[in-house]
């Protein structure tokens, strides 16, 4: 019974290992891709030898060069395209719902998606080799309203980090109580751009958020923080048109660091900053806006309530963002836009500045999506 | 008299086709039958798969599984060969056309569990067919279920542009071009008849 019973699993074992052998030669054989040569921008010192078979977007990650992904590669949210010159192959189904016709035409690809299968040759902006990632240590913590905080992060490896005002960091949050493994979420930084050892990040609490719950309720004062950036193309255009400044909420970040630049440059440009709010415990750096209004003799800050309460005596701007702008005297034909906040206010706004004349181009913004 | 292997090869592929007339398969027939091209490189797939599993699994089962009455881990035994060929087609497609592999998508891995490729080595078993039968009968039944997909998938190329009452869009008129496809293939029984 015992002998008929162990050859019986002996027997299934042998063709499962057989079998298990043959896959391994498979992949041995068949699925080695051997080492390929990734040329980046045509410029030899620039090229890295990598092992074939894996993702492009992972390959690039694995040598230090950050293509930005706000997926983390599972090819849904689109964004960390580049140009694949040469070895990329044909274009996958799962790529096109991404890419134009013109980013077709110029070879545009998503590099989570491309594998690695032979030589390639990659073009890939200037501004992305900036990008690294950072180790560093939880500053200050400031409540700033009801729901934000004010989190300073004193870098400590590399030491310093070169950004533009309008730029964001992606802010890992580490394995915790409430989430089983790391993760990242983006932040547009909000401290002066000339400040590069201490990066501040306006963090607005998200209910059930993994990273925000991590913030407010796990994050203490001189706790390891990683993060990796800085990304974005949201920042100030070297003109002289008059600026309308709109966010909500933690979308007030991006726009306190430009407003330093302009401090910094002596930008001296009109400039309208209308921050919507719901009641004025939403409000948040009223003091430096002050500060900055004296310091730019052209910028002026218009906080808007929406739903004021009696004790909130409140004399300034009142209703919705997009009525307190669409009410605003400026010639919007001539002006430039900067939005910040969530999707729906930010849609809602540039209706508005479409309808007064701003042409779609001059219209910049950074959606909370 | 006992059909032969040719015989058993075209019947496999007209007369006893295992998806229109035994109904195996259907799941991974209906999503895949879209597009033409999927479903040909699909159709390969299921081919190469019943072909090398049919020889094996005949192999096993005369040498292995009989000789040392062990005829009740034929499932087990069977459904291991199916995952093990299905992992190395996998290997195979993603090196060799990587467009087919991402349109095939979740569907490549899933021939494991297709019924069409395990009924068809059980059939080839209880039918009790030597090695030449098995491995046209094998072969046979993979063309069979590639006709199958390739004639939906371009009849529903040809009618995307149809109008179809809003409740059968998608699968449920691709089921009722089954139906008629089966008794289509109705009158091709009784040109050679195997069990």
């Amino acid at each position: 019974m015992i002998t008929s019973l162990a050859i019986q699993v002996g027997v299934v074992a042998a063709i499962g290992a057989l079998l298990a052998a043959l896959i391994e030669l498979a992949d041995r054989f068949i699925a080695n891709y051997g080492e390929c040569r990734i040329t980046i921008n045509d410029e030899e010192e620039r090229s890295l030898n990598v092992q074939g078979g894996g993702h492009l977007l992972g390959a690039l990650a694995e040598n230090k060069l950050f293509i930005p992904s706000a997926c983390g590669g599972r090819g849904s949210c689109g964004l960390c395209k580049v140009k694949v010159l040469e070895g990329g192959g044909p274009l996958l189904p799962t790529e096109a719902p991404y890419l134009s016709a013109t980013e077709r035409k110029n070879n545009v690809r998503l590099s989570c998606q491309v594998k690695v299968r032979n030589n390639l040759r990659i073009e890939i902006p200037q501004e992305l080799f900036a990008i690294k990632r950072y180790a560093g240590r939880a500053g200050k913590i400031i409540d700033q309203t009801h729901d934000m905080k004010q989190l300073d992060i004193e870098l400590t490896e590399p030491e310093t980090l070169d950004f533009k005002a309008g730029q964001y960091v992606q802010l890992t949050a580490p394995e915790y109580a409430k989430s089983d493994q790391p993760i990242y979420r983006a932040y547009s930084i909000c401290s002066d751009p000339t400040d590069e050892s201490t990066i501040s990040l306006l963090i607005r609490r998200v209910p059930d958020g993994i990273c925000t719950t991590w913030v407010f309720d796990y994050l203490k004062v001189g706790d390891q923080v990683e993060l990796n950036g800085p990304h974005g193309e949201f920042c100030l255009q070297p003109t002289a048109r008059e600026i309308l400044f709109i966010a909500g909420g933690s979308g007030l970040a991006p726009i306190r660091s430009m407003l330093f630049q302009m401090r910094n440059e002596k930008i001296d440009r009109k400039a309208t900053f209308y921050f919507g709010a719901q009641t004025s415990d939403d409000l948040c750096y009223l003091e430096q806006m002050a500060q900055f209004e004296r310091d730019l003799p052209q910028f002026k800050f218009v906080p808007a309530l929406s739903m004021p309460r009696d004790e909130d005596r409140w004399e300034g701007a009142q209703g919705l963002i997009t009525d307190v702008l669409d009410a605003g005297e400026h010639e919007f034909a001539q002006a430039e836009a900067y939005l910040c906040g969530s999707p729906g206010m930010i849609d809602a706004c540039i209706k508005v500045l479409l309808t007064h004349g701003m042409p779609q181009e001059r219209i910049f913004y950074d959606k909370f999506a | 008299m006992e059909p032969g292997p040719i015989a058993i090869f075209f019947a496999a592929i007209f007369t006893s086709n295992i998806l229109l007339v035994n109904f195996l398969g259907m799941c991974s027939f209906l999503s895949i039958s879209r597009e033409l091209k999927a479903s040909v490189g699909l159709g390969l797939a299921v081919t190469f798969v019943l072909t090398t599993t049919s020889l094996i699994a005949y192999l096993l089962n005369q040498y292995v599984l009989v000789p040392l009455e062990m005829e009740h881990l034929r499932y087990i035994v069977f459904i291991v060969v199916i995952a093990a060929f299905v992992q190395l087609v996998e290997i195979v497609i993603e090196r060799i056309s990587p467009v087919l592999y991402v349109n095939l998508g979740i569907f490549l891995p899933l021939i494991t569990v297709n019924c069409a490729i395990l009924g068809s080595l059980l059939f080839l078993v209880i039918r009790e067919y030597d090695l030449w039968q098995s491995l046209a009968f094998g072969a046979g039944s993979g063309l069979g279920w590639m006709l199958a997909i390739v004639a939906l998938a371009g009849i529903r190329q040809r009618m995307k542009y149809s109008k179809v009452p809003a409740a059968l869009e998608g699968p449920g008129i691709a089921l009722i071009i089954t139906g008629l496809m089966s008794l289509a293939f109705v009158g091709f029984s009784g040109m050679i008849p195997i069990q």
